[in-house]
């Protein structure tokens, strides 16, 4: 199970990705984004960082690299796929999620332990978690205040795209609307979220809350594998 | 074929939390200004277009505007022509 960690010019996560990825039990590979095609991943993981210097807009000049088009073709098939705060921006600002991530509304970088409550536990990215737990996983980010026209909010709700909130102690770090700290596409086989799982994957980082979500990913991806067609017995 | 030369200013929608702008209003204090408010940061971009025509160069900018320049969740942009001056090569 090879899972693709896309490194864009100015990602900065992605070393810790392919690590944690790696722990959740699939095959790390790095993916460089002027590459037009996957290497076989079957889940591709957009990083932290600032990619292209976050110039213009967190997240916008990332989307028009060449490995865009064909994460879209991916997602398109169903693949999974998973974006870490500069890598939420990037499917925000792609239209692979909705939502858009505005300046921090305490206009600080925030950079801390953040709680968060699963809202579903029926995803690929979240079946692992046992019902009832909250995890605890760090943000550190400028851009990360989630908001959405009423409208499109409303249907995000709707159909629960919300996957995960800001909770109780620490709260809101950034201003998110309806303290939402990550949200699903329509077909549910796309997430983006603000805090870092990857960071929070080994007992010794302080918390392994995040290596549940990678785990869940990799068992996902695994178990939706369809047959080969004429694969040896 | 010619220059045809714009700018487009983006802006955060009516509405939308403006977190740079607030900061900007909040640091004024500290410049003996206190007579200011709704403090606002956008963004400028200019910009040369080659083209047959001005529609022609017209539908290229607007089209960088919306996909690009701004994100329509969150930012309204305006295309004008410059003058030949405002903006170098």
């Amino acid at each position: 199970m090879k899972a693709g960690v896309v490194v864009f010019p100015g990602s900065n996560c992605d070393r810790d990705a392919l690590h944690a990825i790696g722990l959740a039990g699939a095959e790390p590979v790095a993916l460089w984004h002027e590459d037009a095609d996957l290497h076989g991943a079957e889940i591709v993981i957009l990083p932290g960082g600032f990619a292209y210097g976050d110039y213009l807009r967190a997240g916008v000049l990332a989307r028009f690299s060449p490995i865009m088009g064909a994460i879209r073709d991916h997602a398109a098939r169903g693949g999974l796929v998973l974006g870490i705060c500069n890598g939420f921006q990037v499917l925000a600002e792609a239209g692979l999620v909705p939502g858009a991530l505005l300046r921090n509304a305490s206009m600080r970088f925030e950079h801390r332990w953040v709680r968060l409550t699963v809202e579903r536990r029926d995803t690929p990215f979240t079946n692992l978690v046992p019902p009832g737990m909250t995890l605890r996983l760090p943000v550190a980010h400028g851009e990360g205040c989630f908001t959405l026209p009423d409208r499109e909010m409303a249907t995000l709700e709707a159909r629960s795209g919300v996957l995960f909130r800001y909770a109780q102690p620490e709260g809101n770090p950034n201003g998110s609307e309806r303290d939402i700290a990550g949200v699903l596409n329509a077909r549910e086989n796309v997430c983006g979220l603000m805090p870092h799982p990857e960071r929070a994957s080994e007992e010794i980082l302080g918390s392994d809350d995040g290596l549940l979500l990678l785990r869940s990913l990799v068992e996902s991806a695994a178990a939706s594998r369809q047959p080969a067609v004429g694969a040896a017995a | 074929m010619g220059d045809h030369r714009y700018v487009v200013s983006v802006m955060p929608k009516d509405g939308i939390l403006d977190p740079q702008g607030r900061a900007v209003e909040l640091s004024l204090p500290h410049l003996g200004v206190d007579s200011v408010h709704g403090v606002r940061v956008g963004r400028r971009v200019e910009l040369v277009v080659d083209a047959d025509d001005e529609p022609a160069a017209r539908a290229i900018v607007e089209r960088l505007a919306g996909d690009l320049f701004a994100n329509p969740l969150i930012e309204s942009w305006r295309v004008e022509r410059a003058a030949p001056a405002e903006v170098a090569t």
